[in-house]
């Protein structure tokens, strides 16, 4: 039988802020152990949030990026459940009146409409270690953002590569607005993914199941694939899609029941009486739309149009940020993006892919590319000249000096060699004069170059040397 | 002189004229509390109060005059003091020492209180008899067998019985209200967000404040003058101006309202008799007497018993057994851990409004109760507001009638609820509420009677309450 899937996501991300959600601890990642924490976040008695205003404008700016009404009043309520991690027993969030509503995510040819992004604390974290469990809370408090895609509108997200594309993109966006880090090794991006399939064409909703805390774009992709077959094999047999919260085990490649139905927590959730409603007027979305950095899309736009780059050359530069920023870098002190570009989307980010990191400052850089486009290195000299001085603390133009691989145009230096290597190889001469072969042509070619030891631009040499030959004549 | 007779403000300027120093004081005080040990008010006096009272007698020596100077103050065990035991009348944080002053000790100790000890309270501040303590029953300061009110009977007892001049309770349905009307002492619940809950333990957040008990009213408008104000800890604490409460204006011209549901909801109860003494008392000095209509107020308690709880259940969430209160030694699971040892952990009363407030927040009856409740609440706030436009200070007696006899409120909950009818209203919209030490009942216990402002109309109760008193002594001089 043919279904429709639907898939849909819950993204949480941690913002990017100096101070936790309700108190003034450090939001840092990777402190020792409940280094960063005070009264309000490990909950004592007694203790009362206050809320930390930069973390709802961050909260605002995620929101505009992606195209969200903002609501003028925004409600912070008390999600109630037991677990060690939560200090408090119960988590600050918001449910009836977020922050964000009624946004937009492009991906592919779809529109995804997404219902909310609201504000929330993050748990701290357990750290088991043997028969012990130990609590740290230094997460607990940090500010966290949940996107909620809206499955009851068209369209959908059908299909896992889609749902990648989404989370890609949207971390994107984060990133670029200045939100969110999103680093996944780090947890900082994580996402509950639910789905549900019903026979093609019907407009029934079929019963849906939510697979949990997924980590990574890839056990995603799995956890979807993986789902989606499930479920189809139920149905197919006749089953029936039980309702339930799923677990991924990414070592084993498959799911299981976390808890049915019946288990379902009951978060009975109420406004939070010791915070006040939150007022977002009009000036303060103008101001932080403002104040909203370029977008992936508009630096897009701009690149493809202005600076001439093809789009994939584009999307090669901006998937990562640091990589765009640098050459947006670059750019400015040597004004030539396609040439530049080429250099990035081919050595640097080679070089960066093999898990070097950035080894080479703009300076260094621009000042590299400059030299080649002015055709005072070779192109292979200079790669393989890059190589030698990455991540070495070079001056590069001094030290391409003292190596002598510079090339050399004046026209005594390659003349010299060229009467040199002529006299060496006057059979070969010969042999051109009489038969016009190119390929002896290029074999004088590279003899020059040998002798020059690359410091000659061989398409001069070709030149020089053709004038040469048929001068003689 | 007997130093315990005096007053905060008289002590103060003993003090100051140096005929009696700082650790005189507080070692007088502290005999009384020895001498009255058996009424089981004080959990706890603190060891360092003779010391922290000698390093004060140097203070005051070289300049040093804030508002509490040398005072002696004693808190209720659910105000924390850093480094000192914060039980909560409950033996499920009966090793739990605070880590952090609250911001009332921080702004009692910069005016130069010194904090001698704490007092018993109904577990978790949940009760109306101090009788809900883990650490005994606190008893009545006029008559042993009966109860002190509560859940700040403790504080109010150490007042009443001279172990210190003010006391600081809680309130979150009439808990400094009712046992200053059962203790013939003066009890104030300021208004919601006057002074910060920061380093008090929650009961129900949106309704809770400190409360200030004292013998005289000079005395109270001085502590809450030293309270009052924003504090960037407590968001719900406000940035209205504090008014120099001490201050005192004459109050003559205020127009009093009385509710006329009051008039039928008192009809046979035992306050009913003092309530119209008091309105005459007014009426006879020509105070203007206006009529109003608070028209839900009945639905007052019905209201307050399901957000009160419902708060709580989310606020005793975090005592789980986990962290700081004590753990159940055989719990074999995290399940285990959470049922064990808060089944243990908590008393029957505190369980009971747990089981409750989870209940009217569960799903599929949020909307009936919470909402429902929430909505009430808005009503009673238009109530008040309109009644406002008519009168400057509401009057109603605060409680049914005097203190009863210990162990004699049936076993059916309700009935205990029901106590707090006059009280919760207040709460419920926000107002601040003295109670007043005005008349005695059948048994010769006082009872008193609630002056409900404005929000944020603490000075016009405090004048009113000024002119009370002494109208009250006139009409005892009359009287001879």
């Amino acid at each position: 039988m043919q279904y429709d899937v639907i898939i849909g996501l819950e993204v949480h991300a941690e913002l990017k802020t100096k101070s936790k959600c309700f108190c003034s601890c450090k939001n840092e990642y990777g402190s020792s152990p409940n280094s960063n924490c005070c009264p309000v976040c490990v909950g004592l008695p007694g203790a009362l949030p206050v809320l930390n205003k930069y973390a709802v404008e961050q909260t605002i700016k995620a929101g505009l990026a992606l195209g969200f009404e903002i609501n003028p009043i925004a409600i912070f309520e008390r999600k109630n459940y037991f677990y060690p991690d939560l200090a408090k027993a119960y988590q600050i969030s918001q449910l009836e009146k977020p922050i964000c509503v009624n946004g937009h995510l492009k991906v592919f040819d779809k529109n995804i409409p997404i219902n909310r992004i609201h504000l929330e604390e993050d748990a701290g974290k357990l750290v088991h270690s043997g028969n012990e469990t130990f609590v740290d809370y230094n997460r607990g408090g940090v500010p966290l953002i949940e996107l909620v895609t809206d499955a009851l509108k068209e369209p959908h997200i059908e299909t896992a590569d889609e749902a990648i594309e989404f989370l890609t993109k949207l971390r994107q966006i984060y990133i670029y607005s200045g939100v969110a880090d999103c680093e996944l090794e780090k947890g900082q991006m994580r996402a509950d993914v639910n789905i549900s399939l019903r026979p093609k064409g019907s407009n029934r909703f079929g019963t849906k199941v939510e697979m949990k805390n997924l980590m990574g774009f890839r056990s995603i992709h799995s956890a979807i694939e993986y789902e989606i077959a499930r479920q189809k094999e139920i149905l197919d047999d006749g089953g029936k899609i039980e309702q339930e919260t799923r677990k991924w085990d990414f070592e084993k490649g498959e799911s299981y029941t976390m808890r049915t139905k019946e288990n379902a927590e009951d978060y009975r959730y109420f406004p939070d009486p010791d915070l006040l409603a939150v007022k977002i007027s009009a000036d303060d979305i103008e101001r932080i739309k403002k104040s909203l950095p370029p977008l992936p899309e508009q630096i897009k736009n701009k690149y493809m149009q202005e600076y001439g780059l093809s789009e994939y050359d584009t999307d090669v530069l901006l998937a990562d940020k640091s990589i765009a920023d640098f050459y947006e870098q670059c750019i400015t002190v040597y004004p030539q993006p396609k040439s530049v570009a080429n250099w990035f989307t081919t050595e640097i980010l080679a070089r960066i892919k093999g898990g070097a990191g950035l080894g080479i400052d703009k300076k260094n850089l621009v000042w590299l590319i400059k030299a080649v486009d002015e055709k005072k290195i070779q192109r292979l000299t200079a790669k393989e000249f890059l190589a030698d001085i990455w991540g070495k603390d070079y001056d590069a133009e001094a030290e391409a000096k003292k190596r002598g691989i510079m090339a050399d145009l004046s026209s005594d230096f390659v003349f010299n060699i060229l009467d040199k290597v002529m006299a060496e190889k006057q059979a070969v001469v010969e042999q051109f004069k009489r038969e016009k072969d190119e390929k002896i042509l290029n074999f004088l070619v590279g003899q020059v170059m040998k002798e020059t030891r690359g410091k000659a631009n061989a398409q001069e040499v070709m030149e020089k040397l053709k004038e040469k030959l048929i001068q003689g004549e | 002189m007997d130093i315990t007779k005096l007053s905060a403000v008289e002590i103060k300027q003993q003090i100051k004229k140096g005929t009696i120093s700082c650790v005189e004081t507080v070692q007088a005080f502290l005999n009384k509390i020895k001498q009255f040990e058996k009424y089981n008010a004080i959990l706890e006096t603190f060891d360092d109060a003779i010391e922290n009272a000698r390093i004060m007698d140097k203070k005051i020596k070289s300049g040093f005059n804030g508002k509490l100077a040398g005072v002696p103050i004693i808190i209720k065990d659910n105000i924390l003091y850093k480094n000192k035991l914060c039980c909560c009348g409950s033996k499920f944080l009966k090793n739990y020492k605070a880590e952090y002053n609250s911001t009332v000790v921080n702004k009692m100790l910069s005016e130069g209180a010194i904090i001698i000890g704490r007092a018993n309270m109904d577990e978790f501040a949940m009760g109306s008899s101090t009788e809900n303590s883990a650490f005994g029953i606190t008893h009545n300061p006029l008559d042993f067998d009966r109860v002190p009110g509560g859940s700040s009977g403790g504080s109010a007892c150490a007042v009443a019985l001279d172990m210190c001049p003010i006391a600081l309770g809680t309130e979150t349905g009439g808990s400094v209200r009712q046992p200053a009307s059962y203790c013939g002492i003066y009890g104030l619940k300021p208004s919601y967000g006057r002074i910060s809950r920061y380093g008090v333990v929650a009961f129900a957040s949106s309704l809770d404040q400190v409360g200030i008990f004292s013998k005289t009213i000079e005395d109270n408008a001085l502590m809450l003058e030293v309270l009052a104000g924003f504090d960037e800890n407590d968001e719900t604490s406000s940035k209205t101006k504090v008014e120099q409460y001490t201050k005192f204006e004459n109050a003559d011209k205020l127009k009093i309202g009385i509710p006329n549901e009051i008039i039928k909801m008192i009809k046979g109860m035992d306050c009913e008799n003092n309530f119209f003494d008091f309105i005459n008392l007014l009426k006879k000095n020509g105070l203007q007497i206006v009529p109003v209509s608070i028209k839900n107020i009945e639905l007052a308690l019905a209201t307050y018993y399901i957000l009160a709880p419902a708060e709580a259940a989310s606020n005793l969430a975090r005592f789980d057994g986990v962290k700081y209160t004590t753990r159940n030694q055989n719990a074999k699971s995290l399940q285990e851990i959470y049922k064990k040892s808060r089944s243990e952990g908590f008393g029957k009363e505190v369980k009971r409004r747990i089981m409750l407030g989870n209940y009217v927040l569960s799903s599929g009856y949020y909307d009936a109760y919470y909402n429902k409740a929430k909505g009430v609440q808005g009503l009673l706030i238009e109530d008040c507001l309109n009644a406002f436009k008519l009168c400057d200070v509401l009057i109603m007696p605060t409680t049914v009638g005097e203190a009863y006899k210990i162990g004699s409120k049936p076993s059916d909950p309700v009935e205990t609820y029901k106590e707090d009818v006059f009280t919760v209203t207040a709460n419920i919209v926000g107002s601040p509420s003295l109670s007043i030490p005005f008349g005695k009942g059948k048994n010769k216990m006082p009872l008193g009677i609630q002056l409900f402002g404005k929000k944020f109309g603490e000075k016009n109760i405090y004048d009113l309450a000024l002119l009370v008193e002494k109208l009250v002594k006139k009409e005892a001089n009359n009287a001879i």
